[in-house]
């Protein structure tokens, strides 16, 4: 009955944090547009088409490509589209993979406590020292160049966070009375972590799960643009701003503008819905 | 207090430590054998097996690190596979671009971030707290390698203002003396490279500099916004003091602290930016010389260069963390 309250009043708070409903438009938004990407792209995103290269769009009467075509002659609108779908699903598959390392590192050492943990808290000591990206690309080094490395590298380089968030929960959930009984009845450590405390530390990582995936979007798309990430001809909104790099002393401006813009609508969709979702979670916050 | 520093500076190697036993074996768990690298593609088994012995990668795992730790407390970083360059050397030469860059992007994103955070937070929900918070928030959604693409687009390419990359035009002559371009031509009194450098600095200044400004003003609106509500604000303010005194000698310096502290964060993320901004406008710093190296499969400079930015981190956070004791005196070190 409480939890069912405290998401009321949640989702209450929310829908009047004009902030956190325009971020949840812009998710929403892109979400469809990932989906439906095949049925709204008015072409193929990877069919090149050399004749009609570096095109500008409907601003110089060119409505078949609304915003102008890339240096292969690819319609830019359709590309982008498809872009959506990659950033999106880099995103959550990145966070997701750090909720899954930093999730069972931050229980595990918040339960068992004692030598396990300071090994494992040590570890996450050593990834904050280094800022994100630059562990995202030593791993990649590691890993190799591509798209599914860069979601591998970027999920690990969220992990540390994430397990300090929990780790700190598990150890007040871990004294809490039902957690005591469960164990006194029998209940293998397995379980207890899995039936008792998973369940309660989840509130704070969905905030952050939130936050973060805009952050992995935009890790995303650097490595995209250093070449690390998705690799040609991937429509990866990041790799298009490097593909086409070189020719903006051309004057060919929207092959550069319009991916950029793709991303921070993205990423500001995420963070104006996290920030109000913080907002509403921490009374303290609510003034 | 002396304690204090000498623990976090013993802390500081023990971090280093661990930083370089995990970049060891990270690298090592990358595949491709490095000494097939060096020999090339068409390389003879013998002569594979003899760069294996000279770069000992024969002998056990344990050894060849130690033997790569020994290096590193002496100052050397190792050899790069491609240039056959010492590391180290490379390091030096490309920090003072880094850095000077990295000041310039912290001075812009100071002069506007940390204003804009006061201003906000003393006129809340004012129109103005509303835009500079937006702003700060698109500041942080923007990926930095994209505002630098923009900017270059804007003011390199179509106005023509400022150069499109670079550190300094080929054209003008500058004496190396310390590699901070700006220091060697205020030395060598040559007026014409100092504008130069100043003039390349503006662009990857203000790309590399957004984000932090977003940053130092988030957290400046809301840590002014934590002591404007204390009691002794109130006090002051009740007893006539103008508002701004008030702000300037009862608030700023209160809220300073938690600002301050962040300091360590935002050089993080100055050079976590500093990768792509100078890839984006072809700085020779140590962004650059990582990402070359990742391309190159080039494993000991990447080694190096991760230590090096690991050790100018831990350096800034134990600065910052004896600032924090000398400004703060509530704050007592065992």
């Amino acid at each position: 009955m409480r939890q069912y309250s405290a998401l009321y009043d949640t989702i209450k708070y929310l829908k009047k944090n004009k902030g956190a409903m325009l971020g949840l438009l812009l998710i929403v938004a892109f979400i469809l547009i990932a989906i439906f990407a095949p049925y709204i792209a008015p072409s193929s995103p990877i069919e090149q088409n050399l004749k009609n290269n570096l095109k500008p769009g409907i601003w110089a009467n060119n409505p078949t490509n609304i915003l102008g075509t890339d240096e292969f002659g690819r319609d830019l609108l359709s590309r982008i589209l498809y872009g959506a779908r990659i950033s999106l699903s880099v995103g959550f598959i990145a966070v997701f993979i750090g909720m899954l390392l930093g999730g069972s590192a931050g229980i595990i050492a918040g339960f068992f406590g004692g030598k396990i943990d300071e090994i494992i808290m040590r570890i996450v000591d050593i990834m904050f020292s280094l800022p994100s990206i630059l562990l995202a690309i030593v791993i990649v080094a590691i890993l190799g160049r591509g798209l599914d490395k860069a979601m591998i590298a970027i999920g690990i380089t969220y992990a540390p966070q994430i397990a300090r968030i929990i780790r700190a929960e598990t150890l007040v959930v871990k004294n809490a009375e039902y957690v005591e009984g469960a164990k006194a009845i029998g209940s293998s450590s397995m379980r207890t972590i899995l039936v008792h405390i998973l369940p309660n530390v989840m509130s704070p990582i969905i905030v952050y799960a939130t936050l973060s995936t805009g952050s992995a979007i935009l890790d995303a798309a650097a490595l995209g643009f250093l070449g690390l990430g998705a690799q040609p001809p991937t429509p990866e909104w990041g790799a298009m701003l490097a593909d086409s790099f070189h020719s903006i002393t051309g004057g060919y401006w929207w092959v550069e503008t319009f991916p950029g813009i793709a991303i921070a609508m993205t990423v500001l969709g995420f963070n104006l819905f996290g920030d109000g979702l913080r907002d509403s979670l921490d009374p303290k916050l609510r003034i | 207090m002396k304690n204090y520093i000498l623990k976090r500076i013993l802390n500081l190697f023990f971090v280093l430590f661990l930083v370089s036993i995990i970049i060891f074996l990270l690298l090592r768990l990358a595949p491709g054998d490095p000494a097939k690298v060096i020999a090339g593609e068409h390389a003879s088994q013998e002569i594979i097996e003899e760069i294996r012995i000279r770069l000992g990668l024969d002998k056990p795992l344990i050894t060849q690190y130690f033997i790569w730790f020994k290096q590193i407390l002496r100052g050397n970083l190792g050899t790069s596979i491609q240039s056959r360059d010492s590391i180290m050397k490379e390091l030096l030469l490309r920090f003072p671009n880094t850095f000077e860059l990295s000041v310039f992007a912290m001075i812009f994103a100071g002069i506007i971030g940390f204003p804009a955070g006061i201003i906000s937070a003393v006129r809340r929900y004012s129109f103005l707290d509303y835009v500079s918070m937006f702003i700060a928030l698109i500041g942080v959604s923007m990926p930095v390698f994209w505002l630098g693409i923009m900017l270059l687009m804007v003011f390199g390419v179509k106005l023509d203002l400022l150069p499109i990359g670079g550190r300094l035009s080929v054209y003008i002559p500058l004496k190396p003396i310390t590699h901070f371009y700006l220091i060697d031509s205020l030395i060598t009194l040559n007026g014409r490279a100092f504008f130069d450098t100043l003039k390349h600095l503006i662009l990857p200044s203000i790309a590399l500099g957004t984000i932090p400004m977003a940053f130092l003003a988030r957290i400046t609106r809301s840590s002014m916004l934590d002591v404007l509500h204390q009691d002794y604000i109130r006090t002051a303010k009740s007893k006539g003091l103008r508002q701004s005194i008030v702000i300037r000698k009862h608030a700023l310096k209160n809220a300073m602290i938690p600002i301050l502290t962040t300091a360590g964060t935002t050089f993080a993320l100055l050079m976590g930016g500093a990768i792509l901004t100078e890839t984006v406008f072809s700085w020779p710093g140590i962004g650059t010389y990582v990402v070359q190296a990742v391309y190159a499969r080039d494993y000991p400079v990447v080694q190096g260069s991760v230590l090096f930015i690991a050790f100018l981190i831990a350096i800034t956070n134990l600065t910052v963390d004896i600032l924090y004791a000398y400004l703060d005196p509530r704050i007592h070190y065992q």
